[in-house]
């Protein structure tokens, strides 16, 4: 058991997390108290979320580049309603934001799904539309902290327990994709539509729906961190989350979601995600200089996929069999 | 049916014709900025509207990429000598990067001038400081003065949040801040940090700063997005009033935390006169008028150019709570 746990990939990347983590605690004590790791981890929740619905869209073989625009979107549309209607309740807003979400996530969807065209694509185009288009739908104006109702910048900073909604959110997120990866058939379609779409297509599955569904996922979860984005920096403008896509992808690579599909999980995803935000957190403790705080953050990533491309060998998927078998039917 | 086509053929080139003379009237000045969305941009499209106003004869087209790089600038930059403007008034996102597509520019006749941030000497024939670096350095410092005889100290630390670690203005800034020190003999320096003028990392920083340095007094953002951050991260710590968060920020962004006490004071130039002003200095240029010395840029006086061709406008105005209100509705 416990073998088996230290050389699964989660196990060798959870090890890695935890090294630097405590790496860090030498240089600064305080970095490894109870309150500062909430804080971390509540900080890395949006990188969480969006990195659990990017899961679900490179495990059916699709990549979704439009995520961080969606944030951007979506935060700059529920800030804007908060400001012209400050009266709204939170959970009209909230259901608003998810919405939204799930409306620029259908309509990634729905190409790839209809009209077959790859998603590196499609998402490439709706990534410069949806900035664009919050661009428009400010003309270019912020809204700012004292344009918000104090609710809407209240909400995800509400503590229960010591820990801000925020992170009690990314904790509901990771607890529902686990049980449903694992255990509904929904989930399950994920894997087979991106292990084997052949397979799955003979057996029932309809990969370009379920295609369909990844994308409107992770369109629904980036249209939530859209307003939790602007929430907890209380300002809402066009270059938010600017470049954010690249970091919730890395997450994703990090925690051993295969880039060609079929392979990944909850937990690798979720530990994927921490390490960037450890990183994040832990560079301007240590006052790296800026200059090589870019260039150390790519070394690690390299690092933990490259420990993540050694550790654990995918048994699960057998693409070739094995090549001395011809061999052995030609003897015969 | 064949006298009909002739006719529109006719008046279509006609037109054509009109609307080509029309434009060559007019005096089309780019306005080229670091990023469109940002309110300090917006603002000095206003004031490049005043201008025209002013003039009459001028068309204001005001660009810039979707988000702040080199490399966008460049493109709009190549599109706009395709379109043949007579003036470009830019603000740099690279200092060196522009230049050799500036230079093609003024190649085919057209004026260029930066402003706000500069380019290489080569890539620009006049620069238009806001205010003089000097100023705006000694600004900051006196800014975090104030914060911290605001807390009733006599002496104090303050910490610097920056953008980029390669932003031009920013550099220069920090540099002109860290010469007028000597005036402040009972200020100190603690720490320099680079938020990247992208909020989460920036507040980011700002946390760690305030973690780092536990007897920290002022931090001090000349950025935009920075002060916001760190004013939102000094909130959310709970520590409104024992670290002030001071800068360069615009009053209709920072009104909320001049209120709620995070920031005691901060300074902007008005950037509507600023863009008043590149658009007045550009449209002079191409009418020639103006010496090596000295350019009239209309209401804001004469712009005095040193040997680099570089000018300043004039001298950061401080908001606080008694004045940020009247000015957070202009821009």
């Amino acid at each position: 058991m416990l073998k088996r746990l230290i050389y699964s990939r989660e196990g060798v990347l959870s090890i890695i997390v935890l090294a630097m983590f405590f790496g860090v605690g030498v240089i600064s004590p305080d970095f490894i108290s109870l309150s500062n790791s909430v804080s971390i981890f509540n900080d890395t929740s949006i990188l969480i979320m969006l990195a659990l619905g990017q899961m679900l869209v490179i495990l059916t073989r699709c990549i979704d580049l439009s995520v961080a625009a969606n944030v951007a979107f979506t935060g700059m549309f529920v800030a804007m309603v908060n400001q012209y209607f400050p009266e709204l309740h939170m959970s009209l807003l909230i259901f608003l934001s998810l919405f939204i979400g799930a409306l620029l996530g259908a309509i990634n969807g729905l190409f790839v799904w209809l009209l077959k065209v790859p998603s590196i694509v499609i998402t490439l185009g709706t990534m410069s539309i949806y900035r664009g288009a919050t661009f428009l739908l400010s003309d270019g104006a912020w809204v700012n902290s004292h344009q918000m109702s104090e609710s809407f910048i209240g909400l995800p900073r509400y503590e229960i327990l010591s820990m801000p909604v925020l992170g009690w959110m990314a904790v509901a997120a990771i607890i529902l994709f686990f049980w449903a990866m694992k255990f509904s058939v929904w989930g399950r379609n994920f894997y087979s539509a991106g292990g084997n779409p052949m397979a799955a297509f003979y057996s029932g599955v309809n990969v370009g729906k379920v295609q369909f569904y990844a994308f409107l996922v992770s369109g629904t979860l980036s249209g939530l961190c859209g307003y939790l984005w602007v929430s907890r920096f209380a300002v809402a403008y066009v270059d938010v989350a600017n470049g954010f896509e690249l970091q919730v992808i890395a997450a994703c690579v990090i925690g051993g979601v295969s880039i060609v599909g079929g392979l990944g999980t909850v937990v690798g995803c979720v530990i994927g995600a921490l390490f960037i935000g450890v990183v994040n957190n832990a560079l301007p403790i240590i006052g790296v200089s800026p200059f090589w705080q870019m260039a150390i953050s790519g070394l690690v990533i390299i690092i933990a996929v490259i420990a993540n491309a050694t550790s654990g060998k995918d048994k699960a998927r057998i693409i070739l069999r094995n090549p001395n078998a011809n061999d052995e039917i030609r003897a015969n | 049916m064949k006298n009909k086509l002739i006719t529109a053929c006719v008046l279509a080139s006609a037109t054509l014709f009109a609307s080509g003379t029309y434009a060559a009237d007019q005096v089309r000045v780019a306005l080229l900025v670091k990023a469109l969305g940002i309110g300090f941009f917006e603002a000095a499209y206003r004031g490049a509207e005043e201008a025209k106003k002013e003039l009459g004869d001028v068309e204001i087209i005001y660009t810039g990429p979707t988000s702040t790089t080199a490399e966008g600038q460049i493109e709009i930059i190549n599109s706009l000598i395709a379109q043949r403007v007579d003036a470009i008034a830019v603000s740099a996102n690279d200092a060196d990067a522009l230049v050799p597509s500036l230079k093609k520019a003024q190649q085919r006749g057209i004026k260029v001038i930066s402003w706000d941030s500069g380019v290489g000497k080569e890539g620009r024939q006049v620069h238009l400081n806001p205010s003089s670096n000097s100023l705006i350095g000694e600004m900051n410092v006196q800014l975090a003065a104030d914060a911290i005889k605001a807390k009733g100290k006599k002496s104090g630390t303050f910490a610097i949040l920056s953008a980029t670690p390669t932003s031009t203005n920013q550099n220069i800034w920090i540099g002109e801040m860290k010469k007028s020190l000597s005036k402040f003999p009972n200020l100190k320096l603690v720490d320099t940090v680079y938020g990247d003028d992208l909020a989460d990392k920036s507040f980011r920083e700002a946390t760690a700063l305030i973690k780092n340095h536990p007897d920290l007094d002022v931090i001090v953002a000349p950025t935009t997005v920075g002060i916001l951050a760190a004013a939102q991260a000094v909130s959310d710590l709970g520590l409104t009033g024992k670290v002030y968060v001071t800068g360069l920020g615009l009053p209709s962004e920072l009104a909320g935390h001049v209120h709620s006490g995070a920031i005691h004071s901060f300074a902007i130039w008005n950037p509507i006169d600023l863009g008043y002003s590149a658009t007045m200095l550009a449209y002079n240029l191409v009418k020639g008028k103006g010496t090596k010395t000295e350019i009239p840029m209309g209401r804001m006086g004469t712009l005095e150019l040193d040997k680099n061709g570089d000018g300043a406008m004039a001298k950061p105005f401080i908001y606080d709570a008694s004045n940020v209100d009247e000015f957070s509705s202009i821009f």
